[in-house]
């Protein structure tokens, strides 16, 4: 190539060749330290995974528990099945569910991130009394066992006797007794039960009143993570930042924009990206809360998948939609690396 | 004199937000506390007061005696999850820190596809792996220790673990690491006695994810876990609702919640300082 006839390229590929060794023992030094996570992540997960990717072209099902019966190579079937609804469950609707998950997804973080920033900023505020009061409470819901919060969310949605409805009851009586509403009535929201969904565009986006439930139980949850982020990041943005805005002219909404949200942007985008994934496979939630009910339109792709198993026994199917679950996620995480570049290295 | 009154009304209107959110954040947790005093074992108390009529603290009483029908006192419970949870965080960030240093401050062929493997694995939905899982954990004889439990976890908090430890060394000033290699540290000295300690918050982090793992999980736990003596806190609680919720004891059961909270609190509370400074040097990444 004619681009090697050039002294200094030809000067940079001795140079590199020279390096090499240094190169190579570096990395070797590299390898070495990451190998005790790659081997245990690979016994236990790469093993669970490659028998994954087996079973999802198998009709694996209870009885191949057994060794002495050995599954039959069914190709792509599961996956067909998944997408064309075939499945034989009740209320199955594979795109109605991926379009509710991805809805899901969306709207927690949305709601996660902007509560998280908007708190982490009012703690913000200077000379700000109890700071580290609020900080400590606000710790509660993150250390909390999600099945403990799941359960007690639950009852606490009930008809008759739940938290919510009792509170909102009060409020109504005292609106009445201060004469602004005529009639008063204990209220009976059925929460998780309401058959008629809010909203159904097409049978494909449905949101029935439960799904409003689980979003309250799991923004409830989540917000504390990223407010915990975005209050380390605002304190590690110069204070000369924003005297210079102020000198310049600039209000407060102008520095909010400029200066805070550019740089909380590189902290918040890997704490997103792995959120992404936890809310898209939020089990506890779902499961323990609404219980993919009524009718299974609150169902999520993994708790459709964990039904599959237990009581379906329909190992093969499960296995397919764990895949295509994967493949999602892999996509989603793939794009949101390109945004954040989250996975280069500080020193190039 | 304007100014002073503008931010005396600032702190407060800051607070009556800030004390909404409070109330909403203990809301279900004075909840929870009304109920493990309510004598009636009710699953859900009649109205909202934080204490009931009669309240007494029998249900405490009973789960710290015998919290599941198995002849096991809560103390073992509690000491099989502690040695699950301190066996995770010890596991975790062992293997944790070295990949972390490694991706952070090697070059290296692979290096960018290895870190998306690493969370590229935590895609899989993790009850989904349950039943391979079994196989191998039951191959190498680990299955009903407390051992094949913490390998399980720290695998499942290794993701997080590594990304956050990698953003953090990442802000180390690496000119500390120069200086202590030209003054005749080894490598792995270096890595030891300055990496380590200036990544304490970082550690942190990643301490109090693997203790929430190993604290709070149920599912693996309940299908490879035999023996009623290694059983763990978050087993028992979760067998005393489950499929047989019509015959919940729930005084016990909100009782149990409380206790098993507690412990999480105070490790949270010791680390709150460090975590802080944690996520957020780990998560600039320039």
């Amino acid at each position: 190539m004619s681009v090697t006839t050039k002294p200094v390229q030809s000067i940079g590929l001795r140079q590199a060749l020279a390096d090499l060794p240094v190169r190579l023992a570096k990395a070797r030094l590299a390898y070495l330290y990451i190998a005790p996570a790659a081997i245990v992540m690979a016994i236990i997960t790469i093993g669970p995974l490659l028998f994954q990717i087996y079973m999802a072209f198998t009709d694996y099902s209870v009885r191949h528990l057994n060794p002495k019966f050995s599954p039959k190579l069914i190709g792509l079937d599961n996956f067909i099945q998944i997408a064309t609804n075939q499945t034989y469950i009740e209320n199955f609707d594979f795109w109605r569910i991926l379009v509710f998950d991805l809805v899901w997804t969306f709207t927690n973080i949305v709601i996660h991130v902007t509560t998280g920033i908007i708190l982490a900023l009012m703690l913000n505020y200077k000379g700000l009394i109890a700071r580290r009061v609020y900080r400590a409470l606000y710790m509660i819901p993150w250390v909390m066992p999600g099945l403990i919060v799941a359960v007690v969310w639950r009852n606490m949605f009930d008809t008759d006797f739940g938290a919510i409805n009792q509170f909102l009851s009060i409020i109504a009586r005292t609106l009445h007794d201060i004469g602004l509403l005529s009639v008063y009535e204990a209220v009976k929201i059925r929460w998780l039960y309401q058959p008629d969904p809010i909203v159904n565009l097409g049978g494909l986006l449905v949101l029935p009143l439960s799904y409003f439930a689980v979003l309250i139980v799991n923004c409830w949850l989540g917000w504390p993570f990223m407010m915990t982020v975005a209050t380390g990041a605002l304190q590690s943005i110069p204070l000369e930042l924003y005297e210079a805005a102020r000198v310049d002219g600039a209000n407060r909404w102008q520095q909010f924009w400029r200066i805070t949200a550019p740089l909380l942007r590189p902290a918040m985008v890997p704490a997103i990206m792995l959120s992404i994934i936890w809310t898209f496979n939020q089990f506890n939630v779902i499961y323990f809360v609404s219980g993919g009910g009524p009718f299974g339109m609150t169902e999520i792709l993994v708790t459709q998948a964990f039904k599959l198993v237990n009581p379906q026994g329909k190992y093969g199917l499960a296995s397919a939609f764990n895949i295509i679950v994967f493949l999602i996620l892999l996509i989603i995480t793939l794009i949101t690396n390109r945004i954040s570049r989250a996975t280069e290295a500080y020193y190039v | 004199m304007s100014s002073q009154w503008k931010s005396i009304l600032g702190q407060l209107l800051i607070h009556l937000g800030l004390i909404i959110v409070v109330f909403i954040v203990l809301f279900p947790i004075l909840w929870v506390v009304s109920m493990s005093l309510d004598p009636r074992n009710i699953d859900r108390p009649t109205e909202l007061t934080l204490i009931p009529p009669g309240a007494t603290l029998d249900a405490y009483i009973r789960v710290l005696k015998q919290p599941s029908p198995n002849p096991v006192a809560f103390h073992e419970l509690f000491i099989n999850s502690i040695i699950v949870s301190v066996g995770t965080i010890l596991f975790s960030i062992v293997l944790a820190v070295t990949a972390a240093y490694a991706f952070s401050r090697f070059l290296f062929p692979g290096r960018q596809l290895g870190m998306l493997f690493f969370i590229f694995l935590q895609m899989m939905p993790a009850g989904a792996t349950l039943a391979p899982l079994f196989v191998i954990l039951q191959a190498l004889k680990l299955r009903t220790e407390l051992l094949g439990l913490i390998i399980a976890y720290a695998s499942g908090t290794l993701p997080f673990a590594i990304w956050n430890m990698k953003g953090f060394i990442d802000t180390i000033p690496r000119e500390l690491e120069e200086a202590a290699l030209i003054d005749g540290c080894s490598p792995s000295q270096t890595f030891l006695r300055i990496m380590m300690p200036l990544a304490l918050p970082g550690l942190a982090v990643t301490a109090l994810f693997g203790w929430m793992s190993g604290w709070t999980e149920v599912i693996l736990a309940i299908t490879f876990l035999e023996d009623p003596s290694k059983f763990t806190l978050s087993m028992v609680l979760y067998g005393m609702q489950g499929q047989y919720s019509t015959s919940t004891p729930w005084s016990d059961f909100a009782a149990f919640s409380i206790l098993f909270t507690i412990p999480p609190l105070i490790v949270a509370f010791f680390l709150q300082r460090y975590i802080v400074a944690g996520l957020t040097v780990g998560g600039v990444k320039g």
